[in-house]
């Protein structure tokens, strides 16, 4: 796949509609790599101009933030507005709820001003666009499917519409888990827990909240953020349910059944 | 004999009043002790924040059976105050029913409609204890709730059935009164709950019931001026403090954290030195150790709290059996506060007594197992943020401390050196396109 970084339009003279902040987890997580593959493709279909950042890119600081380590957090906010400003970029969307959240509500007081969207809002948008258009009889049709809402695209920016009307294109049986939206349970990997064990407790967080989503019986569980994915798919491991249930995120959905 | 009674009743209202505003005035001083944070934009939406989750108790109705018998008390706090402002102007004045004359008929209607709503509290009162003590709901049986506040919510519910008892009697009594023809209880119609058991007091004698009527009347509102001193040293602040503290929410999305201007600007100045000014002082103090490096509304917050758990219900780590508890992490901050206040009105001012929020209160152990995924934050009824004060206290232990888990040492180093939270190479960022 052809990939265009900022750098090289802007040696062309070109600015993209667009660009693609794939996070960290999404370059360097081999599961994520995928969703950051799948959501790259739509984009390529749908014609839209997109960048990314390549190599300039660094952590939005989330994890280093709310861990306690504001410096860290200051260093590397302050190095991505720089790269971010000076390209000139006003459109950023990105399949990673933690940058989203960062770049959208943490960077504009650091003097980072752009729109930024999470990947299932855009995907909604183009869908209902028209832009993107699903197969007959894809391969999610009458499947069950269970959406885990992320806490930092629900209950701390309140998406929860667009990952499930993303979902409902897919012409698939959406089930809701016990505790979901605003009474959704997190998967365990925020305020960066995803980079420590579990402390001490009678059970880890993402075996709780995956057996609740085996309760519903649903073949998949469809996650929007790649910290959620990995948590889940360690939960129906811990489960030995890979054979039954599979965890995708929405953008590799969508990506299998476009036309 | 009556002047007697008016005097007595003016020398317990000022006093009354006079330990409130006092008590007040500490809670307010303790308040701000804390950082100045300025919340005052956006008016027209925290004034819709007042109405909507304070008067209207929005959240409150997410459980709407819980909401409705929850309102019953509310309501019949606020609007059996409307009665108790006769029984103060009553006994000032040295008046009988001072209200009946001008309001007639309706003045009937409204002390019925006070009747009704009283059974009404005795009988959620009832329901709420049950709740606590025999059904043990799980949020009401935690270790967080051992001694003190425990007895607190059970204090207060049954002091509320007294207080509606003794309303109900005093009007049975002065009915019966009414019936027997005594002239100075002149008629003031037929209350409900009152009404039935009038008849059967009507035996007792004219100067029994008029004993009896008095000693509700003064029980009556003696218990409300204690209820009123009560209040500051118990949970039930909230039905005060839920007010501002609506008013005072934060209106960022609740996934923005604070930002630190002071870091900010150390590394705006190391990044580009030649913006630094000469003089410029290093903060004082990274993240909260103490309750004083809160900001005031976490402190507002704190004396806020109705410690009903539901934040505690809602987080993920408490509920996988972690230590971590949101309530217990607004009670610790309270906790602390009182004992601040305390040292302050002993010593004049607060000298190091060798204890802090961090540590002595709140353990790193239970810091560490915040996901920060704001549960706690979207179940409060009363618009408190647990989580505000989690992250301010883990800055303490990070910047202050270097007190961190080993992997998170090795996550900030990588993201400081590889500019990733994982040991990868910054120049392989794009790889995933060829993988």
């Amino acid at each position: 796949m052809k990939v265009n970084t900022m750098a090289e339009l802007m040696m062309n003279g070109e600015t993209p509609e667009i660009l693609f902040w794939v996070g960290c987890a999404g370059s360097f997580d081999q599961r994520a790599q995928k969703i950051t593959k799948a959501f790259a493709t739509i984009l390529d279909k749908t014609g839209i101009k997109w960048a990314i950042l390549g190599k300039e890119e660094a952590c939005t600081g989330d994890p280093a933030r709310r861990a306690g380590n504001e410096f860290l957090f200051q260093m590397m906010a302050y190095q991505n507005i720089q790269v971010l400003n000076g390209y000139g970029i006003k459109k950023i969307v990105t399949t990673c709820p933690h940058c989203f959240n960062t770049l959208k509500n943490e960077y504009p007081e650091l003097g980072g001003h752009y729109e930024v969207i999470h990947h299932t809002t855009l995907l909604q948008q183009l869908i209902d666009e028209g832009k993107i258009r699903m197969k007959e009889g894809g391969s999610f049709k009458g499947k069950r499917i269970t959406y885990h809402d992320s806490c930092y695209l629900g209950r701390a920016n309140d998406i929860y519409e667009a990952p499930r009307k993303v979902l409902e294109a897919l012409d698939a049986e959406l089930v809701e888990m016990k505790r979901c939206r605003t009474k959704g349970l997190c998967c365990g990997a925020g305020g960066a827990q995803m980079f420590k064990e579990d402390e001490p407790g009678d059970k880890r967080i993402n075996l709780e909240r995956t057996e609740e989503a085996l309760q519903t019986g649903a073949g998949f569980i469809a996650s929007a953020c790649p910290f959620c994915n990995t948590m889940m798919t360690d939960g129906v491991k811990l489960n030995e349910k890979e054979e039954a249930v599979q965890v995708l995120d929405i953008a590799e959905m969508i990506a299998m059944n476009m036309e | 004999m009556q002047i007697i009674q008016q005097v007595l009743f003016v020398l317990l209202a000022g006093a009354a009043s006079w330990l409130f505003y006092k008590k007040a005035s500490e809670i307010r001083r303790n308040i701000l002790l804390g950082k100045a944070e300025d919340l005052n934009d956006q008016p027209a939406v925290r004034w819709r924040n007042v109405v909507l989750l304070a008067l209207g108790q929005k959240k409150m109705f997410q459980n709407p059976l819980v909401a409705i018998l929850h309102f019953v008390i509310y309501a019949g706090f606020v609007i059996i105050n409307i009665e108790v402002l006769e029984i103060v102007l009553d006994g000032i004045l040295g008046n009988h029913r001072l209200f009946a004359e001008p309001l007639g008929s309706f003045y009937t209607f409204l002390i019925n409609a006070f009747e009704w709503l009283a059974v009404g509290v005795i009988l959620v009162c009832v329901i709420f204890l049950s709740r606590r003590n025999i059904i043990k709901l799980k949020r009401f049986i935690s270790k967080d709730l051992n001694g003190w506040p425990r007895s607190d919510a059970n204090y207060i519910l049954i002091t509320e059935i007294i207080l509606m008892s003794l309303f109900i009697t005093m009007n049975a009594a002065d009915r019966a009164l009414q019936l027997n023809g005594n002239a100075h209880y002149h008629d003031t119609g037929n209350f409900f709950f009152s009404g039935l058991l009038a008849p059967s007091l009507q035996s007792l004698g004219d100067s029994t019931l008029i004993a009896i009527e008095r000693a509700c009347w003064w029980l009556h509102i003696v218990g409300i001026f204690a209820f009123l001193n009560y209040l500051p040293y118990s949970k039930h602040l909230h039905i005060l403090l839920a007010f501002p503290n609506a008013y005072y929410a934060r209106l960022d999305a609740p996934g923005k954290m604070r930002n630190m201007p002071s870091v900010q600007n150390e590394v705006l100045y190391a990044m580009q030195p030649e913006l630094a000014p000469a003089d410029a002082a290093p903060p004082a103090r990274f993240g909260a150790k103490d309750v004083m490096d809160l900001s005031w509304k976490n402190l507002l917050d704190a004396y806020s709290c109705t410690e009903c758990g539901r934040c505690t219900a809602a987080c993920p780590a408490n509920s996988t059996g972690k230590l971590l508890s949101p309530r217990k992490i607004m009670m610790a901050t309270r906790d602390r506060l009182e004992e601040v206040g305390k040292h302050i009105n002993q010593h004049g001012s607060f000298q190091d007594d060798g204890k802090s929020l961090l540590h002595d209160y709140i353990s790193v152990e239970e810091l560490r197992a915040c996901t920060t995924c704001n549960a706690c934050v979207q179940e409060c009824p009363v618009s408190i943020s647990p989580l505000d004060i989690i992250t301010e206290l883990r800055r303490s232990l990070i910047m202050e401390e270097s007190n961190a888990p080993h992997e998170w040492n090795g996550m900030f180093s990588n993201t400081e050196n590889n500019f990733a939270p994982w040991k990868f190479s910054p120049d392989e960022r794009d790889q995933w396109a060829n993988a």
